[in-house]
């Protein structure tokens, strides 16, 4: 696939880093309004959406390998549930315990500061990564169907 | 030594993520790694028996936050699953050489046991559904392993079907809220003996037991098993067919119905009906394949349906206020059969296993003569088909006597004659695997062929050794009152279920 | 009444998924009802004129100490949106998953005619 005409991939490349920057911001106000690290996720995911519509599938692999994207994916999810884990060592053998906040941050006042969200926060980063990731190796995998060449019987 | 509980899905989950990270090479080192994790998965469940436990995640109290509750009913699961399940990997080590993308099928793997693990041990009904989901995902994916005509099709038949389920379940779970304004199992049997049952809470009540019954596959919603199970690679069979099943299907059908609504005479006949018009159809079905893990896959209904069968005459009993020793007989006989079933076909799943990787085929029409060739496979199918027709020094014959009497007891004489037929027919049809697969004659082309020694052959010792052993966990006083009794309380104690794990309420 | 449309439109999937003969069609039939169960969800927990259950300044009571009494009682239940962002997620996975089994299915038959895809029979 060759892409789009000349503007379309012009804009498509300029506009990518806005996406991202907006996805980046909604999955960083998950703790206090309806964001968080799944719409933030499928932001970073639909950049790269945006980018294969206007360049094509070979551009897009070679910007982001799915190996890679496999790895970065892998190890979303390995920190999501080792910030989980971790609530268990620190202090009351809770899982998913927010320890950040409640041992060094409760009532200090800035309950609705970005710190104040603790591991939450982390968390979202986490689900954010691994949600774009993901949607963007679901993408890249089901636009190998080709009806035309694919039908073997 | 107490586990926090979260552990039972959190490693599975964890490593299930790590997995795929190894890529072709880091293979042995993977492989070694989910073996590790369901071997401890096992001592933790060996570790949790006669336990009752709540678990607050996160620390939210209860009806605020999340919470697991292990207690006997939900340990008897756990066991069953994490038995299964680690017999299952040490023989996937060899078995699934065969395919390609061997750390994926892992990380699946793993994936489906986190899901079943939370299944069983979550007190939050959307909880259960979202366990419920990931557990029905991995299977879906795993069924289609394969690639190719046959496991695509399957595939694809399984995930409309389960896919229905689910939106049933979700439906259902909508309808509770709107209708208690809780999500907290415990909450909700109490917001339901409080206000009684309505319009609203019965038609959850019936899309429930819809969506778990074609979870479990009962008869009139089985129509995917026989397609899906034996198109799995071989030790995923053993999963679906011995826990998965169970897990989604009759754990979550007995706690919704026996803990959260309450036993009635209406749910206490549908429950009886399922039972035998699966083990009848399932049965008679059965006898006529040709292909063995088909066979193996029928007869799967049809033993669900002598579980279904126990607990629909135990929920008949305390729904018309006869004796709880009664109703406690055959729900001891249902589960007992959950947990033989759960180690025998999963046994005989992996011998069929075993028979395919050494010939090349499971038409029962091709095979003939391996008795010498595949010795030990053979001495372990006949133990595990011992164990399901019910021959006497095998689990499989105490709890199915234990149902027998237990129909009797409760005056349904018809009912213990339908356990003795289909038990006769099953018999049959496992004489007939006998037949074809291991006496007769030897085909030319299977000459060559050879025992699996190693991994395959520990893990299907293993099993067999338990089918000769478990006849022990009734017939030796104290592991019937530290493994059977607690489930069975669970279950009899019926609504003081919210009582039990939250005193304050 | 909206909830006996919602019903509606729940059957209507049902019935997608169940009559047509197109795989892909049989999938969309499985999306409508899950949509039609989100749909009921969001509704369980709506109300007219309802605000948007948020905390911020302006429904702190300083006097109290606490949230304000109107808070409660006006805004909406933020529970079943919860329930609704998570049935999303899963039916985004069932949806991928099932997408990638139909396009591999017609990549072996050639066709997405489920009268026409049946080796499994018995």
């Amino acid at each position: 696939m060759k892409g789009m005409t000349i503007i379309v991939k012009t804009i498509s490349s300029w506009v990518k880093v806005l996406i991202v920057l907006f996805g980046i911001y909604i999955i960083h106000s998950g703790h206090l309004s309806p964001c968080g690290g799944f719409a933030g996720g499928v932001f970073l995911a639909s950049s790269y959406l945006l980018l294969m519509l206007a360049f094509g599938r070979d551009v897009v692999e070679r910007e982001l390998p799915p190996s890679v994207a496999l790895k970065i994916a892998c190890w979303a999810a390995f920190t999501f549930a080792a910030i989980a884990i971790s609530g268990l060592f620190f202090g009351k053998n809770e899982f998913f315990w927010n320890y950040i906040y409640q041992k060094w941050l409760a009532g200090a006042g800035i309950e609705v500061h970005f710190i104040a969200a603790g591991t939450i926060s982390l968390a979202e980063f986490a689900i954010g990564l691994l949600v774009g990731a993901l949607l963007f190796l679901v993408i890249l995998n089901l636009s190998t169907f080709r009806r035309d060449t694919s039908a073997s019987r | 030594m107490s586990i926090p509980l979260p552990l039972f899905i959190a490693v599975p989950l964890i490593i299930a993520f790590v997995l795929p990270m190894f890529g072709r090479k880091g293979k042995a080192v993977a492989t070694a790694l989910a073996n590790m994790v369901t071997i401890s998965l096992l001592v933790f469940a060996v570790a949790s028996i006669g336990k009752t436990e709540v678990y607050e995640i996160g620390k939210w109290s209860i009806p605020l936050g999340i919470n697991l509750v292990l207690d006997g009913l939900s340990s008897l699961l756990l066991l069953a699953i994490n038995v299964v399940a680690a017999a299952a990997m040490l023989f996937s080590i060899k078995y699934m050489e065969q395919y390609t993308a061997k750390t994926k099928y892992l990380s699946l793997f793993l994936l489906m046991v986190a899901g079943m693990n939370g299944v069983v041990l979550s007190g939050d009904i959307f909880n259960l559904f979202v366990f419920l989901e990931i557990a029905s995902l991995a299977s879906y994916a795993l069924v289609g392993f394969g690639c190719d005509h046959e496991e695509l099709e399957a595939s694809f038949k399984y995930m409309v079907l389960g896919s229905i389920a689910s939106v049933f379940i979700l439906f259902a779970i909508a309808l509770i809220y709107g209708n208690t304004g809780t999500l907290n199992m415990a909450y909700i049997s109490k917001a339901i003996q409080n206000s009684g049952l309505n319009a609203g809470l019965t038609f959850a009540l019936a899309m429930f037991m819809a969506g778990f019954g074609l979870k479990a596959a009962l008869v009139p919603f089985h129509a995917w098993l026989p397609d899906a199970h034996p198109s799995a690679p071989a030790p995923i069979s053993a999963m679906l067919s011995g826990v998965l099943i169970k897990a989604l299907g009759v754990y979550s059908l007995a706690r919704i119905i026996f803990n959260v609504f309450g036993v009635s005479v209406a749910v206490g006949w549908v429950l009886i009906t399922l039972g035998v018009l699966s083990m009848v159809v399932g049965v008679f079905l059965a006898v006529g394949q040709w292909d063995f893990k088909r066979l193996l896959a029928y007869h799967s209904i049809s033993q669900m349906g002598y579980v279904i069968l126990g607990l629909g005459i135990g929920a008949l009993i305390l729904a018309n206020n006869g004796k709880v020793e009664w109703a406690a007989m055959a729900i001891l006989g249902g589960m007992f059969h959950l947990v033989n079933h759960a180690v025998f076909k999963s046994l005989l799943f992996l011998t069929s296993g075993s028979v395919e990787m050494s010939t090349g085929t499971r038409q029962l029409k091709e095979l003939g003569g391996l008795a010498e060739k595949l010795p030990f496979t053979r001495a372990t199918c006949t133990v595990a088909s011992a164990s399901i027709a019910g021959i006497p020094p095998f689990n499989g014959f105490w709890s199915k006597m234990i149902l027998v009497i237990a129909s009797v007891q409760a005056g349904f004489l018809w009912l213990a004659a339908v356990t003795v037929i289909v038990s006769l027919v099953t018999l049959i049809s496992f004489l007939k695997i006998q037949r074809y697969v291991f006496l007769g004659e030897l085909p030319e082309n299977l000459r060559q062929t050879k025992e699996n020694k190693g991994f395959m052959l520990i893990a299907m010792v293993f099993l067999a050794c338990l089918c000769l052993l478990m006849g022990s966990l009734v017939l030796v006083p104290g592991l019937k009152e530290s493994i059977l009794e607690p489930a069975v309380k669970v279950l009899t104690d019926g609504l003081n279920y919210s009582a039990n794990i939250i005193p304050k309420l | 009444m909206p909830y006996a449309l919602c019903f509606l439109l729940f059957m209507l999937g049902l019935y997608c998924a169940v009559v047509k003969k197109n795989m892909v069609k049989i999938v969309i039939g499985i999306l409508i009802m899950e949509y039609a169960v989100n749909l009921f969800l969001v509704m369980l927990g709506f109300r007219v004129g309802g605000i948007a259950p948020i905390i911020d300044r302006a429904q702190y009571d300083p006097v109290i100490q606490q949230v304000a009494a109107g808070f409660v009682n006006n805004s909406v239940d933020p529970l079943p949106q919860a329930l609704v962002l998570t049935s999303i997620v899963i039916s985004l996975g069932s949806l991928a998953l099932m997408i990638s089994i139909c396009i591999r299915t017609y990549e072996k038959y050639g066709t997405f005619d489920i009268t026409q895809i049946r080796r499994l029979k018995g």
